[in-house]
C-alpha cells in the first residue's frame, strides 16, 4: 500500500510540476527584454539520432558565435533543445511544449520532413516562426507562412544530378536504389526518374532498403545484372558508403549518384576507395578554401571532438545564423513582425551558399556537383546548377581549387555574374550579393537571383 | 545463373548471421522461457566492444588474422561479462514471478542498453575498422564472394560445431540440457542451476557478439541501435526454426537471410517490391505457425492436465 | 438510491468534469486558470493510451493471451479513418454541412469515421486472431508482432496514405471526444469482465485445458475478446490521427506496441484502474523526465534531461524488481463505490486474481503481503 501511495504521490508531484497557469485571456505580449528564447527540437535518440545531433552542434556554435559578438541588439541567445526521438508525434508534442510552455520565439527543426510535417502546424498555431534546416519535403512550407528552410527541396535536388548524369555523363539508363523509410529519398527518386526521363533516359531498375538493412548486396546483385549506366543513391552517409563498399565488391563500376545526404565524413570511413567515381549534389564543399566556409570547418572540428561538420550541421548553423540575422533586422521577438522579417531574408551569405527566401518560404540557391575522389578524402568541384527560373545565373570563372583535378564544366557559362570577390562573414546581415557557392575561391556568385520557380 | 548464386551466397551470409544470434535466443528460452529482448543489443555490444578492442591495441591499423582473432575472441568476453551481469541483477530477480514481468524487465534492458549507447557512443554510425585485407574471389561468371563472406561462414560453422559440442559432449551441456527439461528437477539432481544459467547468457551473449564483429567486417557501420531490427528477425529465426530447438535456430536463421535476399532480388518480378523485405520474415514465419505451429524443428508438448 | 439514478450522476459527473478540463484548456481558461495546449496534449494522450491500454488489458490481463501487436491496430483504426476523412468526407461534407450546419457536420463525420476505424479494426482483429489464437504463450506473441509490423510495412508502402511522408489529417478530435471514449471503454471492459462472459475470459487465463474440460469454446471467447480488444485500439487510432493531425508510420512501431505492453503490466495486468495508472504515468513520466536539471558534479556539468531515456529505463527495471506483479497487481484502486452501485454476486473478488500466472506455475511463497491488504 505504502508503495502505491509513492506511485500517486510521484505521479502528483509530477502533475503538480505542471501547475496551472493563469490565462491572460489574449494572445501573449511579446516580451522584448531578457534572453532571446529559441525552441531547438530533433532527434537525438533515436533510429536517425546522428541528424539531430548534428543539428544541435550547428545550432549551438552558431548561437554561442552571436552570443560572443553580443547577442542580437544586446540580447543573449538561449537555446532550448528537446530531444522528439525521431517520432513524429513526439515532435509535435516537443514544438507544442516549446511554443506554450517556453514561450520561444522561434523554432529550429527537424531534419526528417515527416517530423517536421507533424511539428509545424503546432509552430502556425502558435504564430512563431520556424525554419527548419534540413526538411526536403515541399510539403513542409506550405503548412503555413510561419515555416521557412534553408534548404534545397527535393525537386530542385532530384533534377540536379537527373540533369547531370544526362547531360554531363551522357548515361542513357540509370537505376535507382532509395531508402524506403525516408521521406527524403523517396522525394529524390522521384524527381530524379521524371526529369531523367525527360531528358530521354531510362530508369532500368528500382530497389529499395532501410536504415537498418545489415547489407544491400541483394539490392545491388539485382542492379548488376540490370547494368545500368548510372546507379543513384539518394540515401544518407552511413548506408551511401557501405553500399559503395558492396557494390564494388561485386564488380559493379556504374558510378553512384547522390545528394547532399552523403556528406559526412563518417562517408569515408565507411566507403573509402569503392567512393571513387561518386557524385553527389552538395550546398557547399567543406573543402571550399573560402575563408567563411574554411573557419566555420575548422571551428566546428576544434569544438566537437575533431568532427568535421556535415551538410545537416552546416545547414542548421545557417538556419540560427539567419534566424539571429531576422531578429536583429525586426528588431523585436513578436511573432509576426520576425515572420515577416525571416521571409525578406535575401542574399544571406551562409555556409551553404547564398541564401535567399522565395515566396513559397523556400531557399533559392544553386547546388554544385562534385567529384568523391577517395586519395586525400577530397572532394572534386564538378558544375554549379542554377535554380530552375533563376533570374540571373552564376558562372564560374577560372582559377581551379589546387586540388582540384579538372572541373568538367561550368553548367552555365553565359550568367556574366560580375559579383565582387572574397566571401563576406556569415552572420552580416544583409550582405551584398557576394558569396561562395561553390568550390573555387575566386568564383563570384551573383546570386542576385530571386527565383521564382 | 551467376545473379542466383550471387543471392543465394548473399542471402546465406546474412542468415548465418541471423543464425548466430538466434542461438542465443533459443537457448535461453530454453532453459528460462524468457524471450530476452535484450539479447540484439548484446549483439550491437559486441559490435561496439570490437570497435573499441581493435582500436585500442591497434589492429585497426593494420589488417591481420591474429588482430581479428583477438578482437573476436575479446569482444565475445565482454559480451559474456555484460550478458552474465544482466542475468544476474535484472533477470534472476524476477525469475520466479510471471512471464509478463521478465519480459518487460528484458524490454527495459534492453532500452537501458539502446539509450545508454546513444549517451556513450552518439546516434552517428561509426565506422568498424576492416581486420582483415578484403578481397574478391570470382566463382564463375558474374558471382563473386568476398574474403568478409567467407570468414562468416566459416566463423560461423565453426562456432556452431563448437556449441553443438558444448552441449551434447560435455559435462556442462548435458546440466544444460537437464535445466531445459526441468529446472527444479535438475536442481534436485544436485545441479547448480543458477550457474548453469549464467553460463548459458555467457554463451549467447559471446556468439551474438561473434555476430555483430562479424556483421562489422561485412557492413562496416555500426550505431547503438543496429541490434533492433537484426535481434528481432533473428528471433523471428530462432522461433520459425522451433525455439528452444538449437539446429532450428540454425536452420530458421539460414532461411529468413535467403528468403529475405530473394525477396529483394526477384521479388520485383512477381510483383513484390523490394520494400517489402523486412515484412518476408514475419510473413513466412506466421505461414509456417499456421501449419506447424511449433516451428520447423520444434515439437508439440502434449499439455498435461 | 436506485441503481439507475447513480449511474445517471456518474455520467453527468463525468461529463461535467470533462468539460471543466476542456474549458481550462481553452484559451479563456475556466474562471481565469487554464492550462495550456502542452498540458491539453499530454492530456488527451493519456486518454488515448487509457483506451490502449485498458483494451489490451482485456486480451492480455483477463483472457491471458500474450499479444504484443496492439499498434497495429491502432494504425490500421487511423489510416482507415484518416482515408475516409481525407479522401472522402470532403466530397459530401457540404452538403452535410447544408442540411445540419457546420459543426454538426464535422460530429457526425467524425462519429462516422469512429464508427469505420472501429468497425475496419475489429475485422483485422478477426483476420489475424482466428489464426493466431491457436497458438500459445510466445508462439502467440510473436505472430502478433508480425502482424502488426506487416500493417506497418504495408501502410508504408501506400503512396495514398503518405507513404514514408506521412498524412496530414483534419483535426476533429478535442480532448472531450478523447475522455468520453476513454470512459467509454472502461465502462466496457469493465462491464465484460463483470459478465458471464468475463468468467469465461478469466477462466480461459487461469487454466484453458480446464476451462476446455467444461466445456467452454476457448477459441470463440478469445477471438472474442480479441476483436473487441483490437476494435478500441483502432477507435484509440481514430482519436489518436484527428487529434494529432498527422499520421505517418514512424507512430506505429513496435516500440510503440511495447509502451502499450508497459503500461499494463506496469499498472498490474489484469486490473483496469492499473491499465490507467500505468497509461498516465507512462505518458507523464518521459515528458517529466525533460525538466530534470544540470548538475555539477565531480567538476563535470551533468545534464541530466539527455540522460531521460536511460533514467526511464532504468526505473522501468528497478519497478519490476521492486512491484513485479505492477503496481496494482489485480487488485482494483478506489473503485469500490463503482462497484458497490451494481449489485454482485459473492465471490466476486475471484475475478482478476492472479496477475496472469496459470494457477500451475504459481509459487504460494512469493505471494506479496502487501497484495492481500489490498485486496480487502
Amino acid at each position: 500500500m505504502k508503495r502505491i501511495l509513492l506511485t500517486l504521490g510521484l505521479t502528483a508531484a509530477l502533475l503538480a510540476n505542471s501547475a496551472c497557469v493563469r490565462k491572460d485571456g489574449g494572445p501573449t505580449v511579446a516580451n522584448d527584454t531578457g534572453a532571446i528564447k529559441v525552441g531547438v527540437y530533433g532527434d537525438l535518440s533515436g533510429q536517425t539520432s546522428s541528424f539531430g545531433q548534428s543539428t544541435k552542434n550547428g545550432v549551438q556554435m552558431a548561437a554561442d558565435e552571436i552570443n560572443k559578438a553580443g547577442g542580437i541588439n544586446g540580447r543573449q541567445i538561449q537555446l532550448l533543445i528537446e530531444d522528439d526521438q525521431g517520432q513524429p508525434a513526439q515532435a509535435a508534442t516537443v514544438a507544442t511544449k516549446l511554443v506554450n510552455q517556453d514561450k520561444v520565439v522561434a523554432l529550429i527543426g527537424e531534419v526528417a520532413s515527416t517530423n517536421s510535417l507533424a511539428a509545424a502546424p503546432k509552430a502556425q498555431e502558435g504564430r512563431v516562426p520556424m525554419i527548419t534546416p534540413s526538411s526536403t519535403n515541399p510539403k513542409v512550407t506550405q503548412v503555413g507562412d510561419y515555416i521557412f528552410r534553408v534548404c534545397f527541396i527535393d525537386s530542385f535536388q532530384g533534377a540536379v544530378m537527373a540533369k547531370f548524369a544526362a547531360n554531363t555523363l551522357k548515361a542513357k539508363t540509370a537505376a535507382v536504389l532509395g531508402d524506403v523509410n525516408s521521406d527524403y529519398s523517396k522525394g529524390m527518386s522521384q524527381y530524379f526518374e521524371a526529369q531523367f526521363i525527360k531528358l530521354g533516359g531510362q530508369i532500368i531498375m528500382r530497389q529499395s532498403y532501410t536504415q537498418t538493412d545489415p547489407d544491400f548486396k541483394g539490392q545491388l546483385t539485382s542492379i548488376r545484372a540490370a547494368n545500368p549506366d548510372v546507379i543513384f543513391v539518394p540515401g544518407y552517409y552511413g548506408q551511401v558508403g557501405v553500399i559503395a563498399k558492396q557494390a564494388k565488391e561485386l564488380g559493379i563500376n556504374a558510378p553512384l549518384l547522390g545528394g547532399d545526404g552523403w556528406d559526412a565524413p563518417q562517408l569515408w570511413e565507411l566507403g573509402g576507395e569503392a567512393l571513387r567515381g561518386a557524385y553527389m549534389a552538395n550546398h557547399y564543399s567543406i573543402d571550399d578554401p573560402s575563408p567563411a566556409i574554411q573557419k566555420f570547418v575548422a571551428d566546428y572540428k576544434a569544438r566537437f571532438n575533431n568532427t568535421a561538420p556535415d551538410a545537416i550541421a552546416a545547414l542548421a548553423y545557417d538556419a540560427m545564423k539567419i534566424l539571429a540575422d531576422s531578429l536583429k533586422r525586426a528588431g523585436t521577438s513578436d511573432g509576426a513582425k520576425l515572420r515577416d522579417a525571416i521571409a525578406q531574408t535575401t542574399n544571406f551569405p551562409g555556409v551553404t551558399g547564398m541564401i535567399s527566401l522565395n515566396a513559397d518560404r523556400d531557399a533559392v540557391k544553386p547546388a554544385v556537383v562534385l567529384k568523391l575522389e577517395p586519395t586525400g578524402r577530397k572532394f572534386i568541384y564538378t558544375e554549379t546548377i542554377q535554380p530552375e527560373g533563376a533570374a540571373a545565373t552564376a558562372t564560374t570563372t577560372g582559377g581551379a581549387p589546387a586540388d582540384s583535378a579538372s572541373p568538367q564544366t561550368a553548367a552555365s557559362p553565359e550568367g556574366g555574374a560580375t559579383g565582387s570577390s572574397g566571401t563576406t562573414g556569415a552572420g552580416n546581415a544583409n550582405a551584398n550579393a557576394n558569396g561562395n557557392t561553390n568550390t573555387n575561391a575566386n568564383t563570384n556568385t551573383n546570386a542576385g537571383a530571386r527565383a521564382t520557380p | 545463373m551467376d545473379t542466383f548464386v550471387q543471392q543465394l551466397i548473399n542471402g546465406l551470409t546474412i542468415g548465418s548471421i541471423y543464425a548466430l544470434i538466434a542461438l542465443g535466443y533459443t537457448m535461453v528460452y530454453g532453459i528460462l522461457r524468457l524471450i530476452n529482448f535484450a539479447h540484439g543489443d548484446i549483439y550491437m555490444v559486441g559490435a561496439f566492444a570490437g570497435y573499441f578492442i581493435a582500436h585500442g591495441l591497434g589492429f585497426a591499423l593494420e589488417p591481420s588474422l591474429i588482430g581479428f582473432g583477438i578482437t573476436l575472441l575479446g569482444s565475445m568476453l565482454v559480451a559474456a561479462l555484460i550478458g552474465m551481469a544482466i542475468e544476474r541483477f535484472a533477470y534472476r530477480p524476477v525469475r520466479k514471478y510471471a512471464r509478463m514481468t521478465t519480459l518487460i524487465t528484458a524490454i527495459g534492458v534492453s532500452l537501458l542498453l539502446e539509450n545508454l549507447g546513444v549517451v556513450l557512443f552518439g546516434g552517428a554510425p561509426r565506422s568498424f575498422p576492416q581486420l582483415l585485407q578484403n578481397q574478391n574471389y570470382t566463382l564463375f561468371g558474374n558471382a563473386a564472394i568476398s574474403k568478409s563472406q567467407i570468414l562468416i561462414f566459416s566463423v560461423s560453422i565453426a562456432l556452431m560445431l563448437l556449441l553443438q559440442w558444448i552441449i551434447y559432449r560435455t559435462k556442462v551441456g548435458t546440466a544444460m540440457r537437464a535445466v531445459s527439461f526441468n529446472l527444479n528437477s535438475a536442481k534436485l539432481m544436485g545441479i547448480n542451476t543458477n550457474l548453469i544459467i549464467a553460463f548459458t547468457f555467457a554463451l549467447g551473449s559471446a556468439l551474438a557478439a561473434a555476430g555483430g564483429v562479424l556483421t562489422a567486417q561485412y557492413n562496416p557501420q555500426i550505431y547503438p541501435l543496429m541490434g533492433i531490427i537484426t535481434g528481432l528477425k533473428a528471433f523471428v529465426a530462432a522461433v520459425l526454426g522451433g525455439i528452444g530447438n538449437i539446429p532450428g535456430a540454425v536452420l530458421g536463421g539460414l532461411l529468413i537471410g535467403a528468403a529475405e535476399t530473394f525477396v529483394v532480388g526477384y521479388g520485383q518480378s512477381v510483383g513484390i517490391p523490394s520494400t517489402y523485405r523486412d515484412a518476408v520474415a514475419f510473413s513466412i514465419l506466421i505461414l509456417v505457425l499456421l501449419f506447424r505451429p511449433a516451428g520447423l524443428l520444434g515439437s508439440t508438448v502434449q499439455e498435461k492436465v | 438510491m436506485p441503481t439507475f439514478v447513480k449511474r445517471l450522476l456518474f455520467a453527468v459527473l463525468v461529463i461535467v468534469a470533462l468539460l471543466g478540463l476542456n474549458a481550462m484548456l481553452s484559451t479563456e481558461g475556466l474562471f481565469g486558470f487554464g492550462l495550456d495546449d502542452y498540458y491539453g496534449r499530454l492530456l488527451t494522450f493519456i486518454g488515448i493510451n487509457v483506451i490502449l491500454a485498458v483494451s489490451l488489458n482485456l486480451i492480455n490481463g483477463f483472457t491471458g493471451q500474450f499479444s504484443i501487436g496492439h499498434a497495429g491496430f491502432m494504425a490500421i483504426g487511423a489510416y482507415a479513418s484518416a482515408y475516409l476523412t481525407v479522401y472522402h468526407a470532403p466530397n459530401w461534407e457540404p452538403a452535410l454541412a447544408g442540411m445540419v450546419g457546420a459543426d454538426a457536420a464535422h460530429v457526425l463525420i467524425f462519429l462516422l469515421a469512429i464508427f469505420v476505424g472501429g468497425l475496419v479494426t475489429a475485422l483485422a482483429g478477426l483476420v489475424v486472431g482466428i489464426p493466431s489464437l491457436r497458438l500459445r504463450g510466445d508462439y502467440l506473441a510473436i505472430v502478433t508482432l508480425g502482424f502488426a509490423e506487416i500493417i506497418r510495412i504495408v501502410i508504408l508502402n501506400i503512396d495514398k496514405v503518405g507513404g514514408a511522408t506521412g498524412l496530414t489529417v483534419p483535426g476533429y478530435t478535442n480532448f472531450v471526444w478523447v475522455g468520453i471514449f476513454a470512459v467509454i471503454t472502461i465502462v466496457v471492459v469493465h462491464n465484460i469482465v463483470r459478465s458471464d462472459t468475463g468468467r469465461v475470459l478469466v477462466s480461459i487465463r487461469e487454466d484453458e485445458l480446464a476451462a476446455e474440460a467444461m466445456g467452454v469454446n476457448t477459441t470463440r471467447y478469445k477471438v472474442l475478446s480479441f476483436v473487441i480488444s483490437s476494435a478500441f485500439a483502432g477507435i484509440a487510432g481514430v482519436l489518436f490521427a484527428h487529434y494529432n493531425k498527422f499520421l505517418s508510420t514512424a507512430d506505429f512501431t513496435f516500440l510503440r506496441s511495447f509502451e502499450i505492453i508497459i503500461m499494463i503490466v506496469l499498472g498490474g495486468m489484469g486490473s483496469i484502474t492499473g491499465a490507467i495508472l500505468g497509461a498516465a504515468v507512462i505518458t507523464i513520466l518521459p515528458e517529466a523526465l525533460r525538466q530534470l536539471p544540470t548538475i555539477a558534479l565531480f567538476g563535470q556539468e551533468f545534464n541530466f534531461a539527455d540522460l531521460r531515456l536511460v533514467i526511464y529505463a532504468a526505473l522501468l527495471i528497478v519497478i519490476m524488481l521492486t512491484r513485479p506483479q505492477g503496481v496494482l497487481g489485480t487488485s482494483e484502486f478506489g473503485m469500490s463505490w463503482l462497484r458497490r452501485a451494481q449489485k454482485r454476486p459473492a465471490g466476486d473478488e475471484a475475478v482478476g486474481a492472479s496477475a496472469g500466472v496459470p494457477i500451475a506455475e504459481r509459487d504460494e511463497s512469493n505471494t506479496d503481503p502487501d497484495k492481500e491488504v489490498e485486496n480487502k
